[in-house]
């Protein structure tokens, strides 16, 4: 049986008193890709922030109700540590600028005040990013900056960046929609090895991505979770007519 | 409608007319079984390469919608039914104008009692209305009438059975007809082969509007358990 890293119970998110994320009960098996998705403005950008408690940061924002890692309250542990073990990679590839490749990757590790030595760095460094495939692309201009790269190779220098971390989820929201079609396979090739050693919530507005990467799928609407199910079973028979009408565009 | 469910609704429009093509050619084979019209029977082997020209139009059809727009859920289980549909049809077309060539082929009228002892012609006419109600089934989307198609197809199955029995006894007082009796059997076999295509027919309507797979499961008969 697949064991569960993170679950929510009833959980709600509001900004102020919009009410965005509603009742949502899901379970998130461990070393799979779970896919997010709905129509813009149903709340799935928010359920993926309250994850890593991310939602807190903005003013206003609340949640009520559950959410689990490893059957511990997430909202009873301190933040910097529910990042550290929940990393999140961003729609648009944000390597910091001033930074070179090298550094990006080990960024999460001086922020945090970590003392490494040279040696720990380098092994953490090329770990990773052999881990998002990028290492026999840059092991030789490892000292030049980031934004150098490609978009793709910016995105995947960003999950490197994440995974340094060494997290037990990875958030991924809409991660390849700023990417052409190459570098997106290629994302999407580096998720199917990445959940071998993480679990991953993608949140994605591309419902062919959903289809071809996730094992389950999420669809929300209108801060409902409507649908929940194995992927491929959601996109030959969607149980409610709701999800239907979305996949196959008879949305209005 | 987008420009995706129009050609859903295009590609739907030429399933019937290829069905309709298929079904002119089984009525008019019924005729010239009857009337022993080799004109009409030929007219079926004419029709049957338009029925082939549809078969490839409508594969190349799905083909670029399964391409292009990467359909999924009731979307995707149409597009794949009318792949499997379209070879059926194309099949029964096929079986049809194999009974028109028998026609063509054989020397003089068919014996009114030969034809009545082997129930031949109503297994025919049985046969047509199968076609006539799984292209119902498909046009109106109705599963139920699809599902009704597997008892019927019984009868189709009942005169098979029986019909090699019932030849053995014809020919004992006819010996003469012996030829005819041949192309009879071959007919009943091949109107047997158009029930079991229905069928597979139903199948795929009931997999494209409800999700089931119910082929090699025990629905048959009166479909209770489907």
């Amino acid at each position: 049986m697949e064991s569960t890293i993170v679950s929510s119970r009833n959980f709600n998110a509001y900004f102020g008193t919009n009410h965005v994320v509603k009742n949502v009960s899901m379970d998130i098996p461990k070393n799979n890709i779970i896919a997010v998705m709905g129509p813009s403005g149903c709340g799935k950008t928010t359920y993926l922030r309250c994850i890593n408690r991310m939602h807190e940061l903005i003013p206003g924002a609340s949640v009520q109700g559950e959410m689990l890692l490893h059957d511990e309250d997430l909202y009873s542990l301190n933040p910097i540590l529910v990042r550290l073990k929940i990393g999140m990679v961003f729609q648009r590839p944000n390597p910091f600028p001033n930074l070179s490749i090298y550094d990006n990757v080990i960024a999460g590790y001086k922020l945090n005040g970590f003392k490494l030595s040279k040696k720990e760095r380098d092994e953490i460094v090329e770990h990773s990013l052999q881990k998002a495939a990028l290492w026999n692309e840059v092991k030789d201009t490892l000292h030049k900056k980031g934004t150098f790269l490609s978009g793709g190779q910016q995105q995947r220098l960003c999950i490197a960046r994440a995974i340094a971390m060494e997290p037990e989820v990875l958030l991924m929201d809409e991660p390849t929609s700023a990417l052409d079609p190459i570098s997106t396979s290629s994302i999407e090739e580096l998720m199917h090895e990445l959940k071998k050693n993480y679990t991953l919530v993608i949140v994605t507005h591309n419902m062919q991505q959903a289809a071809r990467v996730s094992d389950k799928t999420a669809f929300f609407f209108l801060g409902e979770l409507v649908e929940y199910n194995d992927t491929r079973e959601m996109f030959i028979n969607p149980k409610d007519s709701r999800t239907q009408n979305y996949i196959t565009g008879r949305f209005s | 409608m987008t420009q995706f469910q129009t050609e859903i609704k295009e590609l739907k429009e030429q399933v019937i007319e290829m069905w309709q093509l298929v079904h002119s050619q089984l009525t008019k084979g019924l005729s010239a079984l009857l009337n022993f019209d080799k004109d009409l029977a030929r007219e079926i082997v004419m029709i049957e390469k338009r029925v082939n020209a549809a078969e490839l139009q409508i594969d190349k059809n799905s083909e670029n919608i399964l391409a292009i727009y990467s359909p999924v859920a009731v979307d995707l289980r149409f597009v794949l039914a009318v792949l499997k549909i379209n070879t059926n049809l194309e099949r029964v077309g096929d079986i049809a104008e194999g009974i028109a060539k028998l026609i063509i082929d054989t020397d003089k009228p068919f014996k009114q009692e030969l034809l009545d002892h082997t129930q031949v012609v109503e297994m025919y006419g049985e046969a047509v209305k199968l076609v006539e109600e799984i292209l119902l089934a498909f046009e109106n989307e109705k599963t139920t009438d699809a599902r009704g198609i597997f008892k019927r197809d019984e009868f189709l199955d009942e005169i098979n059975k029986k019909a090699n029995h019932l030849l053995i006894i014809y020919l004992k007082d006819h010996p003469e007809d012996l030829q005819q009796a041949l192309n009879v059997l071959s007919i009943i076999r091949r109107l047997e082969r158009v029930g079991d295509q229905a069928e597979n027919i139903a199948e795929e309507i009931i997999f494209y509007l409800e999700a089931k797979v119910i082929k090699h499961t025990q629905r048959k008969g009166n479909g209770k358990n489907a």
